[in-house]
């Protein structure tokens, strides 16, 4: 982290925000992250930043959920990293809440059923293409590449369980990757 | 209220939050599998309704845990199930956050995402087939879940428009 003058962002600064990254993530919370902490909030430059993104990727948990704990750890230690959770999540509850009790009310409904599987279809679709996306851009190596692609056709294909299938590919995918580490 | 689904909700989530590695969307095959199959919670069809107001709504994607706990047990459901994928992660986290401050050891850190983060992404892509598969939406449910694929790997726009536009032209193929 390049250590400028800048005191480290208050409680309350933290908290408003990583309420706006919740409110605002519509569609995908890494956007509107990366907005809120590297350009309106300047907490890390966009070095920084790639680099804690890179490494939630890899870590379990929702991506954005791990970056708001170790921000808010790193600058107000445990009550930051509380803080910036309960931020991060708290709209986008009350959100879910109000959804969910009004499909509890209209899931009797055969247009309601219709529209939600269209939404269900499309939301898969969102999901193919944004983990196609990140594939790309993360720039695997051949044998990333097929760790990847094992890990599709066992899951999608065989519905291997995710941890078998997590405990067979994860040391492959680590020997690779430190195999290609050393040869650079 | 009952006390046991709250019991069973808890660990579910909070043992299957430990191999989300690359968020919870990689968790949507054996969330399926244990409420749809293991525990008889929810039909198929309405998992595949519960997913598609997840993905909907805002905020990370551990909100198809909160809202499988909201529908099984009402809003102590949806803190429990909330509480439960939030919590080993971050405490994980934590650790990693503080550890990373005194490796000098880069290369570890690219070897590990290097080598995790390719392998998260090819399981999310079998979430979306599997979650493609789940919805039933037939031919029609097939190519709007590619069309919509296609768009948002192609274009920079939000997620959020494709997802509308998929959904209201799922409508219009059912209904002609």
């Amino acid at each position: 982290m390049s250590a400028g003058p800048a005191p480290p962002p208050r409680l309350q600064d933290l908290f408003l925000g990583f309420l706006k990254i919740g409110l605002m993530g519509f569609g995908g919370v890494a956007a509107v992250a990366r907005h809120v902490i590297v350009v309106e909030r300047a907490w890390l430059d966009d070095e920084d930043y790639g680099q804690l993104i890179g490494l939630c990727q890899a870590l379990p948990g929702a991506n954005t959920v791990n970056a708001a704990v170790m921000l808010g750890d790193r600058y107000r230690g445990l009550a930051g990293a509380l803080v910036c959770v309960v931020g991060i999540m708290a709209a986008p509850l009350a959100i879910l809440v109000a959804a969910a009790t009004t499909y509890d009310r209209i899931a009797g409904y055969p247009l309601a059923r219709l529209a939600l599987t269209g939404a269900a279809v499309s939301a898969a679709g969102l999901v193919l293409g944004t983990a196609a996306k990140l594939l790309v851009r993360a720039r695997p190596s051949p044998i990333s590449w097929a760790c990847a692609a094992a890990a599709l056709i066992a899951v999608a294909a065989f519905r291997v369980p995710l941890p078998w299938a997590l405990a067979c590919l994860a040391p492959l995918g680590l020997a690779g990757a430190a195999w290609s580490s050393r040869r650079r | 209220m009952n006390g046991r689904p709250l019991v069973q909700l808890a660990i579910l989530f909070g043992s299957l939050s430990l191999i989300s590695i690359g968020g919870a969307n990689v968790l949507i095959p054996e969330i399926h599998r244990q409420v749809v199959e293991t525990y008889a919670w929810l039909d198929s069809a309405s998992f595949t309704r519960l997913f598609a107001i997840s993905q909907a709504a805002p905020g990370p994607n551990v909100m198809l845990a909160s809202i499988i706990g909201w529908h099984i047990a009402g809003l102590s459901g949806l803190m429990v199930a909330t509480i439960a994928i939030l919590t080993p992660p971050a405490i994980i986290a934590l650790l990693a956050g503080r550890g990373i401050r005194h490796w000098s050891g880069s290369r570890a850190i690219r070897v590990f995402t290097g080598g995790l983060v390719p392998l998260a992404l090819g399981l999310m892509l079998a979430s979306g087939v599997v979650a493609a598969r789940a919805a039933s939406g037939g031919l029609a449910g097939y190519m709007i879940t590619g069309a919509v694929g296609l768009a948002v790997f192609f274009t920079r726009r939000n997620p959020l428009l494709w997802m509308g536009l998929g959904m209201i032209a799922f409508m219009l193929a059912q209904r002609l």
